[in-house]
């Protein structure tokens, strides 16, 4: 695969389709795996980390899954290709960061990825549009049992599927959507929502997983515990929280709208104006004010974006997907690019964009 | 690893003995400080009751409990060599192996984690191979040890071993995983004479 032809389209979770993708971005759910006959990934030599890589490269080669499987040789990619998978949610940071022999096999909707020597041998990932925990899971079910079919699996008949780190063990699942709560934030209640999911054990997460940022309003939740209940509990514990947080957003927004109508109408316009003006603009500030303006577009106080154009925007604007499309190399000048990026999408001269957006 | 209590890292790793089983406690600052603090509260209330006459609340000497965890993290996994004490420190295990041969010890820990200690989800549909119950898959990570067995043979040019344990892998991996080697590693011909 070649991944400059990735940046043609805008990845699954920034795709903003499917129900509720006003608040919902993305559902996903991933499974964590280990072969039995290899220590795990922290404690493997580099010759363990080469077979476990090799084993299941060509395992998984002959597994079919959707319009088939291409295969990316993460340790050999360049910096700027590897953050550009984590910006498409294809990989995690860890594994874009990590060490030795990994790789990562992609379909071709970008729905689901197998990521090889990561903290466990193999990470399965389905990732949806929108509200969709049902699906994504229909779907890595079927790619597992398959992978299953090909490789044996560490388990235990107590323990469940063994983990590197106990606190995956069991099923091994992550159950999570990525939320956008701007309203939330605003009106100051994204605290007090936070509190009492983490009473209910579900966590909270950053644009990027375990110890990021939440940048631009976007909020990952979701399962702490993995043992003890079975996967499609796991899955409708973050799926019946979900409604109550959309409930929750919508309300907060109704209320900005009713109560603070001029001020909110000022934010999400200063927002817009910076964004169209700006001669250089960081990645955090970028995020921040199209966080605002989607919101704005969302609730018609600005007519002429769509949140596809959003969307793609929050995409593009991140710092390796800005360098592969504008070429630049990287060396201090990314702010400058992001501002002359966004200046010529909202004058209409990127028609690009606009086409690969829609 | 996180603390046990907030999305901070654990930097307190605390070993509770409690009734002959140990407790793994994996805290950040501020939270091992409200825990600690909570514990020289209760050590000060049972202290009060043993003035009064409770016998069994006689605190264990310091260097027993140092002696039990010296003992404990020194115990190794047979497969891939991993110390407790290394698993404390890092937070990932070495193996599949160390589930079975530090199960007591993660029993614990596992249950303060999850709140449970019995999986009830999805099972693999593979059937058992050497006697190994319906899943399990143990047996075949004896391959990790057999593994470092023939790196040492080969190391010490010891060939004849090197080949037992090669033949040993590539059996149990045939038996495993059938139609193609799945991972044994050849040994070295390079130098042999």
């Amino acid at each position: 695969m070649r991944i400059d032809t990735l940046t043609d389209t805008i990845g699954e979770w920034l795709r903003g389709t499917g129900p509720e993708s006003d608040i919902v971005m993305s559902s996903r759910v991933r499974l964590a795996r280990n072969l039995a006959q290899f220590p795990f990934v922290s404690r493997a030599t580099d010759q363990d980390r080469a077979e476990i890589e090799r084993v299941l490269r060509e395992r998984i080669s002959g597994v079919p899954v959707g319009r088939g499987l291409d295969y990316i040789d993460v340790g050999r990619l360049e910096e700027v290709d590897r953050r550009f998978l984590v910006e498409r949610q294809l990989i995690s940071r860890e594994h874009a960061d990590a060490q030795g022999a990994r790789g990562v096999a992609i379909d071709g909707a970008e729905q689901v990825s197998l990521m090889i020597n990561e903290e466990d041998h193999l990470r399965i990932q389905c990732l949806h549009s929108g509200l969709d925990l049902r699906g994504a899971w229909e779907q890595i079910k079927i790619v597992d049992d398959q992978v299953e079919r090909v490789v044996p699996y560490a388990f235990h008949p107590r323990w469940g599927y063994l983990t590197a780190c106990p606190t995956n063990v069991g099923t091994g699942i992550r159950v999570s959507v990525m939320l956008h709560l701007p309203a939330l934030v605003i009106t100051r209640q994204i605290d007090k929502v936070f509190r009492s999911l983490h009473k209910i054990s579900l966590a909270v997460r950053g644009l990027y997983g375990e110890g990021s940022q939440a940048m631009g309003d976007f909020y990952q939740i979701s399962n702490q515990t993995t043992l003890g209940r079975t996967e499609e509990e796991l899955v409708q514990q973050v799926a019946d929280v979900v409604p109550v947080l959309i409930d929750y957003e919508r309300r907060a927004r109704e209320f900005l709208v009713r109560e603070t109508q001029q001020n909110v109408h000022d934010q999400v316009s200063r927002a817009y104006g910076i964004l169209r003006t700006a001669q250089t603009i960081t990645n955090e500030e970028t995020m921040q004010l199209l966080s605002r303006v989607r919101m704005g577009v969302l609730l018609g106080l600005i007519g002429d974006v769509k949140i596809a154009d959003i969307n793609s925007l929050l995409m593009r604007t991140q710092p390796a997907h800005l360098r592969k499309l504008c070429g630049s190399d990287g060396a201090g000048a990314d702010d400058i690019e992001r501002a002359r990026y966004l200046r010529q999408h909202f004058e209409g001269g990127d028609a690009s964009t606009r086409a690969a957006a829609n | 690893m996180k603390c046990q209590q907030c999305d901070n890292p654990a930097v307190f790793h605390i070993t509770e003995l409690e009734a002959g089983s140990v407790r793994e406690v994996h805290l950040c600052e501020e939270h091992a400080r409200t825990y600690l603090n909570q514990a020289e509260d209760e050590a000060g209330e049972s202290a009060k009751a043993a003035g009064k006459g409770g016998a069994l609340s006689t605190p264990l000497g310091v260097g027993e409990i140092a002696d039990d965890l010296a003992a404990l993290d020194k115990r190794c996994c047979d497969m891939c060599g991993i110390t407790f004490f290394e698993f404390r420190n890092q937070g990932r295990l070495g193996c599949p192996h160390d589930y079975v041969q530090f199960e007591r010890e993660l029993e614990p820990l596992i249950a303060n984690i999850h709140g449970a200690t019995e999986h009830t989800g999805r099972r693999p549909t593979r059937p058992g191979v050497g006697g190994e119950a319906p899943g399990g898959t143990d047996a075949l990570s004896a391959v990790i040890g057999m593994r470092r067995d023939m790196r040492e043979a080969i190391s010490r040019e010891d060939y004849e071993a090197a080949k037992e344990a090669r033949d040993a892998i590539r059996g149990l991996e045939e038996a495993w995983m059938p139609g193609g080697r799945g991972g044994a590693s050849s040994p070295s011909t390079e130098g042999q004479p």
